[in-house]
């Protein structure tokens, strides 16, 4: 489709205009959505000084359930980072056309989710301020990290995807830092002056821009795909009762995926509500990401049935009882909610193409992220508390304070996703005019239904 | 910093007038084409499109390895730690640690490469012209000779353009 220059050009200052309005205007409903994510993210830093102040007794985790809701929420944000850098990455390299709108959102989840979940292994220290032992470096007290020990391997594979993942968001922000510098004034134009590094917009950097986009897009999708495995190695090292799998690796890789991708869901659809972006987040992406959700769930249904029959057939006395103890004993009810969020609700919801709506897929969207969160904290709890001797089965309650931990953790997402998209413009605008966007705007004009635009 | 130059609705009269401009013996290197998106595949963009940057970028991954294998072997030789009756060096998990470092080894060079070739970050003086930023091409001569400055004018008009100097 082609549109001639005049319409072209009142297309592109559309885009201009939607796209930079929520940077520029703040209404009070963004201060109080401020105000009140805040005081969850508030909550939760009081819980935690509370934590330090009085020791990591204040958790429900005793002998021999040392891990609980705080390993779930590492896992659960790491793995809820997958969404963004990994699939922005494939869909580039596939060059698919409808990223366009999405590639920045789901970055964004990335950067943030990968920076909550690196906290918690910190927080979990009980004393944080020893988190340097961690650090792979010499001393004199001759604690040289263990090079064998999965935790080393996450110090390696969470700093490299968060600095891969927080320059994969950057690099294509710098364009859009130019232009918000060129459309303002004031204190703006300087901050952002200097956050576009003298952007010009010459064919060299283009394309130089473009061929690193490439390089990195082939770089961190097996970054992505390590980070997690290696998550799970932290679990599959261990000779403990159904941790101690070789479909640990992915399994939470495909896992990761999938709550991904519903984080996204929800953000794209908050971010259209809210954002007024009607015209750039259409049905169109979330139905394409529905189907997404779809194959990652029955993905996800494979590996539990693998899992489960494997463990079931073995006949172990141990790992049968962690399996009796999640299906039929206490933790049943979380687990047959576990079930119908991942599977029972987005197979019937995102399977029959009139639910697969906007509403539709963000329904099924919050089943899964509910879902995921339990899938985590079910692979620790059970099989910290049902491990080989009975004498040493142990049971874990959570207590306010971790639960406090987890609603910040939520509300701090929530934030950062919040100012994100006051700060930059949340959909990338010159990736939509080098997809044609403003072809499609100038197209829309005389009132062409976008559903009939070729995207 | 002097310049003439002019601002294009269309690639194609902007292309005109870069043409123009060769015509007019202005070298390549010395005509300035600054616009708001990369639009991809048109000739006007079709210059200084090779780059080394996947070649620096393996190198910067060889670079990665090969300080990841030296500081595993130092630390794991000269702090020698017996754990589960694994080997001082034991490659299968190194082989993890190879592999982060040898990604991320990667990826700063690919940024670090970016940034030099793009000549970003940068605060010299540029032709620019705000007006990009609604979808205009800029295309133009920086620091012509004031002998030259009619003929170039004329070329950037024969291509359509809205004429401006600086």
């Amino acid at each position: 489709m082609s549109a001639a220059p005049v319409e072209t050009a009142a297309a592109t200052r559309q885009i201009n205009d939607d796209l930079l309005r929520p940077l520029l205007n703040t209404s009070w409903r963004f201060w109080a959505l401020v105000a009140v994510l805040g005081g969850g993210v508030l909550m939760g830093f009081c819980a935690w000084l509370y934590q330090l102040y009085h020791g990591i007794g204040v958790w429900g985790i005793a002998w021999p359930v040392f891990w609980a809701f705080g390993i779930t929420n590492f896992v659960f944000w790491i793995g809820i980072s997958h969404a963004g850098t990994l699939i922005s990455a494939i869909l580039r390299l596939v060059d698919a056309g409808w990223r366009r709108p999405v590639t920045r959102c789901a970055e964004a989840i990335t950067a943030f989710a990968l920076m909550i979940g690196a906290v918690f292994p910190i927080i979990h220290l009980g004393r944080p301020w020893l988190a340097f032992w961690l650090f792979p470096y010499p001393s004199e007290r001759g604690i040289w990290p263990n090079f064998r020990s999965p935790l080393a391997w996450d110090f390696f594979a969470i700093n490299t995807y968060l600095t891969g993942s927080l320059l994969f968001l950057f690099l294509p922000m710098i364009p859009d830092f130019a232009l918000v510098r060129d459309k303002t004034t004031g204190w703006r134009r300087r901050v952002y002056g200097v956050l576009s590094l003298g952007w010009e917009g010459t064919p060299r950097q283009w394309h130089r821009l473009e061929s690193a986009m490439g390089i990195m897009a082939v770089a961190i999708i097996p970054v992505a795909v390590s980070v997690h495995t290696i998550v799970s190695f932290d679990f599959s090292m261990s000779p403990t009762p159904m941790w101690h799998s070789t479909m640990f690796g992915p399994y939470f890789v495909a896992g990761a995926i999938f709550s991904g991708i519903a984080a996204l869901i929800i953000a794209m659809a908050a971010l259209r509500k809210f954002l007024h972006l009607e015209a750039y987040l259409q049905p169109i992406h979330f139905e394409n990401l529905g189907k997404l959700l779809l194959t990652m769930s029955l993905l996800w249904g494979y590996f539990v049935f693998a899992e489960r029959l494997t463990t079931w057939y073995g006949n172990d006395v141990a790992e049968i009882t962690v399996l009796n103890v999640t299906q039929r004993g206490s933790f049943a009810p979380l687990y047959w909610t576990m079930v119908v969020c991942n599977l029972v609700v987005p197979f019937t919801i995102l399977s029959i193409g009139r639910l697969r709506t906007i509403t539709g897929c963000v329904i099924a969207s919050f089943g899964v992220v509910v879902g995921m969160w339990l899938e985590r904290f079910l692979i620790i709890v059970p099989s910290l508390g049902h491990k080989f001797l009975p004498y040493s089965f142990g049971e874990y309650r959570p207590t306010p304070v971790e639960i406090m931990l987890l609603v910040a953790t939520f509300c701090a997402m929530m934030l950062l996703y919040v100012l994100f998209a006051k700060l930059v413009p949340i959909i990338s605008i010159w990736e939509l005019k080098a997809g044609g966007y403003h072809a499609i705007e100038a197209a829309r004009l005389p009132e062409t239904p976008l559903a009939n635009v070729n995207l | 910093m002097k310049a003439v130059y002019a601002l294009y609705d269309d690639p194609n009269a902007a292309l005109r007038a870069v043409n123009g401009l060769r015509a007019a013996g202005i070298a390549d290197r010395d005509i300035a084409v600054m616009t708001a998106d990369p639009i991809e595949g048109h000739a006007l963009m079709a210059r200084e499109a090779h780059t080394w940057m996947p070649w620096v970028a393996a190198c910067g991954a060889v670079v990665g390895l090969v300080l990841a294998v030296g500081m595993l072997l130092w630390g794991e030789l000269a702090w020698r730690l017996d754990t589960g009756g694994m080997p001082v060096v034991a490659w299968w998990p190194n082989l993890i640690i190879m592999f982060e470092l040898t990604m991320l080894s990667a990826i700063l060079t690919t940024v670090g490469t970016l940034f030099v070739t793009a000549g970003i970050p940068s605060r010299r003086e540029k032709l620019y012209d705000a007006e990009i930023a609604d979808g205009k091409i800029l295309v133009g001569v920086k620091d012509p000779p004031d002998t030259s400055i009619a003929s170039l004018q004329q070329a950037l008009l024969a291509g359509g353009g809205r004429v401006k100097r600086v």
